[in-house]
Order: structure tokens, then C-alpha cells, then sequence
């Protein structure tokens, strides 16, 4: 009973926040409505018992991709004024289609039956059941490789989104790391040949200095 | 006790809702990402609850995997977005006709 209340009060949460992600028309409250929305079906994916995808949301999708959403609105001079005209052209289809699909949805999950009981609720899973190790035991066995590729995926991401923002700005001082390295010692090095000054002989001659040896 | 026809229900009015939102959206590139993001959240949703109603943990492998490649696009398209905008000072969809760089 405590769980299906939950369940309502954290659904009313998630579809309010996904409605302010679409509606507001401000960039910032938009990302602010997309982490609540998160946050929630966190809570949703909780409740349903699969723990370790619940914290990984909030880790990837909270910690790192909306701030990284956050980074780019405000590094972006957007004129929110601008953006505001044209808003309700289309919204009509919009809605129109969102409605159909929410109907197909609703009449197919509710009404036609989906081969297995769905009215039912999951097996409990018993009290030491760990999802993190039952779902580390598939990731790290059966899906090894496409692991591996997915690690593969994440390097080319970092290094398709550094080569694709990093632009050389004219008259900036910056150190040429190569340059450096490749220096050799005969271009800082002057070794000056001189004889030696006693006190009683007579002064060096002039024409020694400046000779690299 | 949550059943498997309120969480599918739930996921299809996040997917409506983010499906509405593209149309609704398409001065801000920005947004649209964002509306991506919450469909990715909505099929993710569908993903989980099989999983845990049919007793198969492969669905919960492939929402990992969709969460990893949702964070590759995020970041990609962002990057995109700021050359984008350097390039044309605008990140509206509609100005955005010509394919020449």
C-alpha cells in the first residue's frame, strides 16, 4: 500500500517535470525540470527494485550529463525573447500525436493484453538478493565484449567532443610543448672560449670572444 | 504493489510527453536534446519493468548500455552545438537550412 502510494506521488512528479521540460521556456528550468525528473524515476526504478540502475542514473544522467546540459546553456548567449516566437505553430500536432500515442499505449497495455499477466505485481526477490552482484555477474561474463566496446564508445566521445571544441585562438600565448622537447643544446648552449686573466699578463685579445666553439 | 500496466502507462506518457516537446521545441536545439534525453528515459523505463516482471536481467544489461550511449550523444551533440553556435551565432532549428559549412 506504502509502496503504490509512493508510486503515484513519484509518477505525478515525473510527468509534471517532463511537462516542465516541455513547456518552459527557459533553457535553465528546462535542465532543472529534466534532473527532477531523474531524481524520480530514480526513486520509481527504487521501488521496483532495481537498485543499481537507479544510483547509476543519478550518477550519469544527474552528476554528468545535465551539468554538462548547464555548461552549454550558459555558455550560450541565447536570446530567450527570440526563442519565445513561434511557440504555437506546430503545438497543436504536437499534442494531437502525444494524445494518439498515449491512447495506443493505453488501450494495448490495459485493454488487449500483453501475452503475460500484467496486472499482477513482480516476485518479491528475497532479502539478500544484491542486484549490483547478480547484474556485475551477467555484465562482466555474457556481456563482456559489448562492455568493452562501450568503454571503446565513451574514449571516442571524449575525443570526438575535445577535437570538435578546441579551436587555436590568434595572438594567444601558449607554450609549444613540441617545440620545447625537441630543442637541441646547440641552440641554447654558446660555450665562449677565453683565455685566462693573470694578473701581471696582458689583457686577452678582443677577437676570441663571440666565437662558438 | 506496482504492476507492470501502470509502469508500461507511465513510460508511454513520458514518450507522448517528450514526443510533443520536439514539435513543441524547434527553435531550441538545446531543448530537443533534452526532449532526447527524457525519450531515452521512457524506453529505459519499459526496459527495467520487463526485466523485473519476466525475471530476466538482460533488459537492466541494456538500459547500462543505453545509458552509455545516451551520455556518448550528449556529449557529442553539445560539442556540435557550441561549434554550431560559434559558427552561426544562432542555434535555432529553422536557421539551420544549408549544408554548407
Amino acid at each position: 500500500m506504502l509502496v503504490q502510494v509512493l508510486f503515484y506521488a513519484f509518477s505525478a512528479v515525473l510527468i509534471a517535470a517532463a511537462l516542465g521540460v516541455v513547456v518552459t521556456r527557459n533553457p535553465v528550468h528546462s535542465a532543472m525540470c529534466l534532473v527532477l525528473a531523474f531524481f524520480t524515476s530514480a526513486a520509481i526504478w527504487l521501488l521496483i527494485e532495481a537498485e543499481f540502475l537507479a544510483i547509476v542514473l543519478v550518477l550519469v544522467y544527474v552528476g554528468a550529463v545535465m551539468v554538462l546540459f548547464l555548461f552549454v546553456v550558459m555558455m550560450l548567449d541565447i536570446n530567450v525573447e527570440e526563442v519565445k516566437r513561434g511557440f504555437t505553430r506546430y503545438a497543436w500536432l504536437g499534442w494531437l500525436i502525444a494524445f494518439l500515442v498515449i491512447a495506443q499505449i493505453v488501450g494495448v497495455v490495459w485493454f488487449r493484453g500483453l501475452g503475460i499477466d500484467a496486472t499482477q505485481g513482480a516476485v518479491p526477490l528475497p532479502a539478500d538478493y544484491s542486484n549490483t552482484r547478480e547484474l556485475g555477474a551477467v555484465l562482466y561474463t555474457q556481456y563482456v565484449y559489448p562492455f568493452e566496446l562501450a568503454a571503446v564508445l565513451l574514449l571516442l566521445a571524449i575525443v570526438a567532443a575535445i577535437s570538435l571544441t578546441m579551436r587555436r585562438r590568434p595572438g594567444l600565448k601558449a607554450q609549444d610543448v613540441a617545440r620545447q622537447v625537441a630543442v637541441r643544446r646547440e641552440d641554447r648552449v654558446r660555450l665562449v672560449k677565453m683565455d685566462a686573466v693573470t694578473r701581471d699578463a696582458p689583457a686577452p685579445r678582443q677577437d676570441g670572444e663571440g666565437k662558438a666553439p | 504493489m506496482i504492476t507492470l500496466q501502470q509502469l508500461l502507462t507511465l513510460s508511454g506518457i513520458l514518450f507522448a510527453l517528450s514526443f510533443a516537446g520536439i514539435f513543441l521545441n524547434r527553435k531550441n536545439v538545446i531543448l530537443l536534446l533534452m526532449c532526447i534525453e527524457l525519450m531515452l528515459l521512457a524506453v529505459n523505463f519499459n526496459f527495467v519493468a520487463f526485466s523485473r516482471f519476466l525475471g530476466d536481467l538482460d533488459g537492466q544489461v541494456f538500459v547500462f548500455f543505453v545509458l552509455t550511449v545516451a551520455a556518448a550523444e550528449a556529449a557529442i551533440g553539445l560539442a556540435i552545438l557550441v561549434v554550431l553556435f560559434r559558427e552561426r551565432r544562432t542555434i535555432s532549428v529553422e536557421d539551420l537550412d544549408t549544408m554548407k559549412g
